[in-house]
Parts: structure tokens; C-alpha cells; sequence
């Protein structure tokens, strides 16, 4: 283990020990088990089908769509997909549990153990293991702040399918979870099995932390519920090992307990220990057959699964030559990936890169939009790099031809043409000025043969200046070096 | 024309496949029929045989019937009237389980087994008494009140002291229903012996269908993998009538089946020489009845002079049978009454605080018997108890169907008394919930194996009350099973009645 990842403590080092519980909202356009509506932001109670209330006498129906994509989600996570898996109910009283159990998947899961690279800082990756990957159903939503006496229930969550995805307790920092967690949320968005929506509540984190001394066995863990932002899944964990280390190095010991993450105060907090744990009474749901899957079905699923962010990175270092660093920001979202290779279609790859990452990211995050809504398309912005690599503009006149792409929505050429801004590479035409601008300034000239350098950048200056910028600044360098060469 | 064959008095007296007869005909309308059973439901009222009766909804429903035969558009069962057990969901038609938890609950939907039924004609006297959720082998266990046997014990002789006798249970309204001549079929369901149980105890034919043949969808769940809806008439052929409108593939019900429907009424024709008939040994429990025995024996001999290969079948773990069943019925109803917690339908017992609201409404709304069962159940699927109990009763459950997998290799039909003992008097039992127990002894084999049972009135006890004999068949053979059942039923003759007509 990196010595990096060690956390200090009073009385020596210590390891951090994650696991994270992810649950994914599966997109479908039905419940699990029933038809009714999954459309987010509907007036409450009105997508609620009678089996979702827990009508009497009301039974469950898979929902088809909903397995092929936890199936998909497998695949993309390289998981042993089981061809037999079985439904079970977790029994437990809430209000906003209508039938008294929640139908999930316990002893066995659709898909089983698998793994996901991490994109680390600075390009470097890790591999962590996946336990399992199971689908079950979302309880509807309490709401305790209608009014003083009363609590609400809005049931239209309630049956929505969800992909619980429960990794090895493999993630040794808050970094790891963060890198866990968008990784995830990539490659679930590229295989479109859940829209990774965190402010929607479609990707929801539980953390499972222990600290111990490097090398030692794991020590206990705290479960953190609920976590809903990358941001509050890394706050957390660093509180959660702090406070950990803190309590052992009092003396004290780590209690076996679920808390909960105050965003606000940065804190965890104990929600309930062990002792006052449910007893949830798993049983095979009577009301559903187990699930036989197809090999050939899963094989037909895994033909057309989508190139994966992993792969596509690859590509990109191979066939762009990009860094291991860039080509993971760029496959990041499958969107940004489309674009960027839409961008460098013909052009020079790297440079596209860097115009991606740097200039359009720069943009887009100043205007506050995602990729999908760019006011530069993607061959707008393949064009401005043509007319850069043929040294039509300079890099720098292409910026502001960039900032006026994005204000306007023109092309390039378009923009370049009306300014006049087109770059002067024409050696004679060049030479010209810069031999007018030498008569013009003989002293000077004088100094700069004599080897005063800060003069000779003095002089590119003069020479754009007389051009409006357009003459091409590495012609420029050339004949003045000529020129006022000893 | 003139109706002078029946008054109405008499329309009660026919059987369902002569109703249907009578009506096809034109002897008489749905409307006249239906009206003498509405009568003879109000005049059976000291049966408490429904909780609810539905005399409005019957005679609109008659009258439709009526229009739909003038315009030449008659179902399987068109215009007959039949009661429905208060398991099922009836669209706008109050639905309680007979449980006071569900005492006002009137459902928005309509089950797809009483829906099949109305597509095909049928129509709707009222709900029939139950035992609470299904759970029961007497109808005592019932909000309402207990339903009552029309038959009565003879004389004084087993000191009864003229108490009545109970109809069964769990569908004991619509055994003492059909009994009594209030309806001439009703539905009900049968999860270790509740349709079987009720129609020996009152002298009528009651089938329990194979697991999946007709749809649980709408039926208020007990045991979701042992539910099983199914007829109980005062004919076999009255059974296969019903049956054929009853059943169907269902996509709302996961665990319905996607075969077709036979002709469940041309498959009692023909004899049944040449069929293998298995008698279980391991039936012959300790301390039943010499006159269960007797019984046994002679349905033995009435299908042996019928031309049926009768001989000794082992069903090895049969005494396995009852301890697993109740581990797994309790087990599944503890987690299927969860959802009766007084958050969004039903009796609720308000509280400021969430935990006392659910306790008191669960303590107020459920009976004694229901509350027994969903502790047991909670208990058996507990942490530390569930591999002990629970999944020690599923592979008993595996080796009960594997008991007559093997036998139906050689027989096609096995024949065992439907019950240890005739009808019981009310108020009898009650303080041993392991003696009521006792009654689903030889009906619950045949439900934790899923396959289709047939009750059959076979004679009277010594005591005056009816006693059947069971047949079990194959999965899905329901057609044998009938048509054995036909034999049996001609060879025994029962054409006696009970004395609580009124």
C-alpha cells in the first residue's frame, strides 16, 4: 500500500478500510414490479399503481427492461451474470413501505463478483473488486415537514427498481471513493442503465468505514446511510476515519453502528447500533418465480454493449497519442468522448485535446452548461483547429475567435474572414515590415545585435503591431533572428 | 309459456348444470332464479353463511344475463347465480377477509377469477363467511361470527347438547352455502384443505385446483404459494363448470400458468376401467375413526366394481406433512399481513406515536388465531431459526411432492379420506389450536405438492353429519381427477339432506 495513503495519528500510522454500497436508480420507463410511471418530479402520490400501495390481494410482475439492465450494468462491471437468481423480501414496518417488505435480492443476486479500474491523480489507475450487484425496489418517501402532527407519504419512488452495487472492501482513502464513485457513474451513463443524477436521488452512497494499523486485521466498521454527492460520500469518509482513529487513540473502541452525515456540520452522527438492528426475515418471495436467464440472451446483451470508458481511454492513448491523463478526463462522460473525437475528426489530435480539456471545459463551466448544450459544436470547433494547424490564425487569435464562437454560435472560417483576422505567413510580405521597422528603429536594432535579448521580443511586438497581429508569429521570430543577427 | 315445472322454492333445488339447463331453455330467467336463491339467502340467514349479501348487484347482474341471452350472447355459465368466499376483491363491493382489520374496505379492483366468472355469465349473490385471512378449519375465526353446518348431529347420542355443528373452514360459508341450498355453487380458496375441509363437513364436492391453474391476482393472500382458488358445488359436474370459467393464464399472477383450459365437464365422460388408484398406508393415522376407515375402504370397492386397478402406493414423509405446513403457511401469511398496518386502507387505531398506532391497530383489527400465526411465522423466518424451521420445512415440502412424483409413476389418482373426523361442534377445539390443527391431516400433503384435490361426499357419519373422500391427481390433471371423482360420486349415491334448510 502507498505510504501516501496513510493517515497519521498520535500514536503512530493508520489505514483506512472502505467498502461502498451504491444504489442506482435503473432507467426504465416502469416500476420493478408494476406498470406504473418512473417520471421524476410528478405531483405526489400520482404515479402509484395498486400494487405499489400494497393493495390487498395486489401481486408483482418483473419488469423485464429492468433486468436486462442490471444485466447490462454486470457485464459493464465484468460480473459473472447468474443465469439463476432468486427474489426475496426484506420484511420491515414503515409508513413508507406499503407492503411491510421491500422485495430485494439476498443469498442470490443476478450478478455476482466482478471489477473496476479507478482512474487515479495524474493517470494512474487501480483495480477494485466488485461483491455483487442485485435489483430491488425503492420504498416510497416520508415527509415530515407538511405540518407539525402529521407525516406524509409520497409512494411515486415507491417500486422504482434500483441496483444495489456493493463493492470489496477494497478503497483504502477518500480519493478511492471519490475516483469509486465517478467511475461508476461513468460507466453506468455509458451503457445507459442509470443517469447517475445524484441531486435526483438516482445514485445514493452507503459508506461501510474501519480504520487499522497497515498490515493488521480490519478493525470495526460504521456504516454512513445515504449519502447523496461524491463531494459528502469523500467528507464523510475522512470525518468517519478521523473520528475512528481518535476514539481508539482515547482508548476507546469503535461500536458496530449505522450513522448518518450531517452536510452541514461535516459530522457523522450514530443513527442506530447493531444491537437495535432489524431483524429482516429474508425469505424467497412467494409471489415470484425465480429468475432463469438465457446465455444466449446475455450474450446478445453483450454483443451490443457500448465501447467502455476503460477501452476507449485505451484507444485514445493508442490511436491519439494522447496522456493516460487526458484520455481519461476526456472518456469520462461517453458525451465529451463523442465530441472530442468528433472535434479531432482530421485534425491534430493532441491539439484537439487540449482545446477540449482547456478552452471548451473552461467555457462551458464559466456559461454553466454541460457538453449536450455547447454553443460551439464539436465540428465547429474541429474547424477552428484546422485553420490553427495550417497556420491560418495563431493560437492566440484563436482564442478570441473561440470566445466569439461561443458567444455567437458562427464558424470559425466565418468569424476569421469578417475580422480580416486571417494570419499573414507570406515570408516577403513579412520581411518587408520587419525591414521597415528596423529602419525605423536603428538604435535600438544596434542594441540587439550587441546581444540585448529583452530587445528582440521588443521588436516582434513593434512587427505585429504594424501587421494588426495577423502576421504569423513564428515567421516573425525567424527573419528578425535573421536580421539582427551579430 | 307457462313455468309450472318449479316454483320458486324449487329453483333452489337444482343443481348448477340444471339451472343452466332450465335457462337455456327459457323454463325460467336468470331473474327468477336468482330471486329464489336471494329468498332462500334471507330465509338461511341463522346460517350467517355471508357477511355480506348482494341482492341489488345479483338482480341487475340477472337482469343483464337475461338481456345477453335475448341477444343470443350466452356465456358457459349464463345467468347463474353463486356466492363468492370474501377472500376475493370485488369492485365496489365491501371485502373483509373476515377480519375486522378490513371491515369497511371496499376494493377498486375486481379479482380475475370472480372477473372470468362474470365474463362467463355468472351471477353475484354475496360474500361468504371465512375464517379470518383463511386461516382456519372451523369458520369460528371469523369477525362476523361463526358460519354454521345445515346439518345437524342425530339425537343426543355424542352428547352435542344440540349445539351446532361448524361448517369447516376456511371457506365455511360458501360449504354451508351450497349445502343449504342458497347458492348453487360457490367459490372459495384452498390453502392446506380450506375448500376440501368445509365441503366434506357439509356434504359437498369441493376442488382444490394444481397451484398456478387459477389466478391469485385479486385474492386476498394467506399463503401466496399454497393459495388456490377453486368451486365448491353439490355435483362433480357442477365443480368442472365452474372450474373451466375459473381458470386461465393470468400475466398479473407470476405464479399462473400458461396452458390452455380444457373441457373439464367432457372429461367426465366415459368410465374409468383400467385406472390406477393408489391407497397411501401412511394415511391410516393413529386414533382415526373406525367409520373414516370403513369409508376409505368402501370407496376402494366402489371403484374396484367401476373396473379401477386399485392397490398400496407409499407416500413416505406424509407425517412430515402438517409440522411443514404450518411452519410454511405462517411463515408467508407474517410477511402477506404486514401490509395491514392502518397507513392507508383499513381499521386504524390512531396514536401520537407510530410504533403504539401500528400495535394497536394490529392488536384491535386481527383475532386471536391470525395474531398466532403471524407470530409463529415471524418466528420460524427469525435470524438463527430460519435454517432450523423454515428452510427445513421447504426441503420437507421438496420431499412431499417428490413422495408423489414417484407414486403417480404407477397410479393415476390417489384415494384418502378428505378429513379425520365429520363436522365438530361450534365451540369445540378452541382451546387447542394443535387439535384444529389435526383436521388439514390428509388435505395438506396435497397443497404443499401444489396438486389438484377433490373432495367427494361419500356417506354420513354415525353421528348424522356428512363425510368425504379425497382424490388427488397429477399437476394439471384435473380431468382425471374429475372423472374419478364422477365415478365415486355415482357409486355413493348421496342424495341425503342436511335438516338445517329451514
Amino acid at each position: 500500500m502507498a505510504e501516501g495513503l496513510l493517515i497519521e495519528g498520535r500514536t503512530g500510522d493508520w489505514e483506512m478500510v472502505i467498502g461502498l454500497e451504491v444504489h442506482a436508480q435503473v432507467i426504465s420507463k416502469a416500476k420493478l414490479f408494476s406498470g406504473a410511471s418512473t417520471r421524476f418530479g410528478a405531483a405526489p402520490n400520482s404515479q402509484v399503481s395498486l400494487v405499489d400501495a400494497a393493495m390487498p390481494g395486489m401481486l408483482p410482475v418483473i419488469n423485464a427492461y429492468c433486468v436486462e439492465q442490471a444485466v447490462r450494468a454486470g457485464l459493464a462491471l465484468k460480473s459473472r451474470i447468474n443465469l439463476f437468481s432468486v427474489f426475496d423480501r426484506k420484511n420491515y414496518f414503515y409508513p413508507d413501505l406499503p407492503a411491510g417488505y421491500q422485495i430485494s435480492q439476498y443469498s442470490q443476486p443476478i450478478v455476482g463478483e466482478g471489477d473496476i479500474v479507478l482512474d487515479l491523480e495524474g493517470g494512474a489507475t487501480r483495480t477494485v473488486g466488485i461483491t455483487r450487484l442485485h435489483l430491488e425496489q425503492d420504498a416510497g418517501k416520508s415527509l415530515h415537514d407538511r405540518g407539525p402532527a402529521a407525516t406524509h407519504v409520497d409512494l411515486n419512488r415507491s417500486g422504482i427498481a434500483l441496483m444495489e452495487i456493493v463493492s470489496e472492501p477494497d478503497l483504502r482513502s477518500a480519493e478511492e471513493a471519490g475516483a469509486y464513485m465517478r467511475k461508476l457513474r461513468s460507466i453506468l451513463r455509458y451503457i445507459g442503465a442509470c443517469d447517475g443524477n445524484m441531486e435526483e436521488g438516482s445514485l445514493r452512497c452507503d459508506a461501510n468505514v474501519s480504520v487499522r494499523r497497515p498490515g493488521e486485521a480490519y478493525g470495526t466498521r460504521c456504516e454512513i446511510k445515504n449519502l447523496n454527492s461524491v463531494r459528502f460520500v469523500m467528507r464523510a469518509i475522512d470525518y468517519e476515519a478521523r473520528r475512528q482513529i481518535e476514539v481508539i487513540e482515547d482508548g476507546g473502541t469503535v461500536a458496530l453502528e449505522t450513522r448518518l452525515f450531517d452536510s452541514e456540520a461535516g459530522v457523522t452522527r450514530a443513527m442506530r447500533s447493531k444491537e437495535e438492528a432489524h431483524d429482516y426475515r429474508y425469505f424467497p418471495d412467494p409471489d415470484l418465480l425465480p429468475l432463469v436467464l438465457d446465455q444466449a440472451w446475455v450474450d446478445e446483451i453483450k454483443a451490443a454493449l457500448p465501447e467502455l470508458p476503460d477501452d476507449k481511454k485505451a484507444r485514445f492513448i493508442g490511436d491519439y497519442g494522447l496522456s493516460a491523463y487526458d484520455a481519461g478526463v476526456l472518456v469520462a462522460e461517453k458525451d465529451v468522448a463523442d465530441y472530442y473525437e468528433t472535434a479531432a475528426q482530421g485534425r491534430d489530435a493532441k491539439l484537439a485535446a487540449n482545446w477540449v480539456t482547456s478552452e471548451l471545459f473552461g467555457a462551458l463551466n464559466k456559461a454553466g452548461l454541460d457538453i449536450a448544450h455547447a454553443p460551439v459544436s464539436a465540428a465547429a470547433l474541429g474547424g477552428l483547429i484546422g485553420l490553427i494547424a495550417d497556420g491560418a490564425i495563431s493560437g492566440r487569435m484563436a482564442k478570441d475567435v473561440f470566445a466569439e464562437m461561443f458567444e455567437t454560435g458562427k464558424e470559425a472560417a466565418a468569424i476569421v474572414e469578417a475580422k480580416g483576422l486571417r494570419q499573414v505567413s507570406d515570408e516577403g510580405a513579412i520581411e518587408a515590415v520587419v525591414d521597415r521597422v528596423i529602419a525605423e528603429n536603428p538604435a535600438q536594432a544596434e542594441q540587439c545585435r550587441a546581444g540585448n535579448q529583452k530587445l528582440a521580443g521588443w521588436f516582434v511586438g513593434q512587427v505585429m503591431r504594424a501587421t494588426q497581429g495577423k502576421a504569423n508569429p513564428k515567421l516573425v521570430n525567424e527573419i528578425l533572428r535573421i536580421k539582427l543577427s551579430g | 309459456m307457462t313455468p309450472d315445472l318449479t316454483g320458486l322454492t324449487g329453483l333452489t333445488g337444482l343443481t348448477l348444470a340444471e339451472a343452466r339447463a332450465g335457462l337455456e331453455k327459457g323454463a325460467f330467467s336468470s331473474r327468477e332464479l336468482t330471486a329464489a336463491h336471494i329468498e332462500a339467502m334471507a330465509a338461511g340467514r341463522g346460517l350467517n353463511a355471508f357477511i355480506t349479501e348482494t341482492p341489488e348487484r345479483a338482480l341487475e347482474m340477472a337482469d343483464a344475463s337475461d338481456a345477453r341471452r335475448r341477444a343470443g350472447e350466452a356465456g358457459p355459465m349464463e345467468g347463474v347465480p353463486i356466492a363468492v368466499k370474501d377472500l376475493f376483491c370485488t369492485e365496489g363491493v365491501r371485502t373483509t377477509a373476515g377480519s375486522r382489520i378490513l371491515e369497511s374496505f371496499v376494493p377498486p379492483y375486481e379479482s380475475t377469477v370472480t372477473a372470468n366468472l362474470w365474463r362467463a355469465g355468472a351471477v353475484m349473490l354475496g360474500k361468504t363467511n371465512m375464517d379470518e385471512f383463511a386461516m382456519g378449519s372451523s369458520n369460528m375465526f371469523s369477525f362476523a361470527g361463526p358460519a354454521i353446518n345445515p346439518w345437524r348431529r342425530q339425537g343426543d347420542r355424542t352428547g352435542a347438547d344440540g349445539r351446532p355443528l361448524v361448517p369447516g373452514g376456511s371457506s365455511g360459508g360458501s360449504a354451508a352455502a351450497v349445502a343449504a341450498r342458497l347458492a348453487p355453487g360457490a367459490i372459495g380458496t384452498d390453502t392446506g384443505g380450506s375448500i376440501r375441509q368445509p365441503a366434506s363437513f357439509c356434504g359437498v364436492v369441493g376442488l382444490k385446483p394444481t397451484y398456478g391453474r387459477c389466478s391469485r391476482w385479486g385474492i386476498v393472500a394467506f399463503a401466496s404459494s399454497l393459495d388456490q382458488a377453486g368451486p365448491l358445488a353439490r355435483t362433480v359436474r357442477d365443480c368442472a363448470i365452474m372450474l373451466g370459467a375459473m381458470a386461465g393464464h393470468d400475466a398479473k399472477d407470476s405464479t399462473s400458468v400458461d396452458r390452455p383450459v380444457p373441457d373439464y365437464e367432457a372429461a367426465l365422460a366415459g368410465d374409468i376401467k383400467g385406472l390406477r388408484v393408489g391407497i397411501p398406508s401412511e394415511y391410516r393415522v393413529d386414533g382415526m375413526p373406525d367409520e373414516i376407515e370403513r369409508l376409505w375402504r368402501r370407496g376402494v370397492a366402489w371403484l374396484e366394481e367401476r373396473g379401477a386397478e386399485v392397490g398400496d402406493v407409499s407416500l413416505p414423509h406424509t407425517k412430515y406433512a402438517l409440522p411443514a405446513y404450518y411452519i410454511i403457511a405462517p411463515a408467508e401469511a407474517s410477511s402477506n399481513l404486514a401490509r395491514y398496518d392502518g397507513v392507508r386502507y383499513g381499521l386504524r387505531v390512531p396514536s401520537d406515536d407510530l410504533t403504539e398506532m401500528y400495535e394497536k391497530t394490529r392488536s384491535a383489527g386481527f383475532g386471536a388465531e391470525v395474531k398466532r400465526r403471524v407470530l409463529i411465522g415471524a418466528y420460524v423466518l427469525s435470524a438463527g431459526y430460519y435454517d432450523a424451521y423454515y428452510l427445513k420445512a421447504q426441503k420437507v415440502r421438496s420431499l412431499i411432492a417428490g413422495d408423489f412424483r414417484q407414486a403417480f409413476e404407477t397410479v393415476d389418482v390417489v384415494l384418502t379420506p378428505t378429513t379425520p373426523s365429520p363436522a365438530f361442534a361450534v365451540g369445540e377445539k378452541t382451546d387447542d389450536p394443535i387439535a384444529m390443527y389435526l383436521n388439514d391431516v390428509f388435505t395438506g400433503p396435497a397443497s404443499l405438492a401444489g396438486l389438484p384435490a377433490i373432495s367427494v361426499p361419500a356417506g354420513l357419519s354415525e353421528e348424522g353429519p356428512p363425510l368425504g373422500l379425497q382424490l388427488i391427481g397429477r399437476p394439471f390433471d384435473e380431468e382425471t381427477v374429475l372423472r374419478a371423482a364422477r365415478a365415486l360420486e355415482q357409486a355413493a349415491a348421496f342424495d341425503a339432506m342436511p335438516q338445517g334448510l329451514g
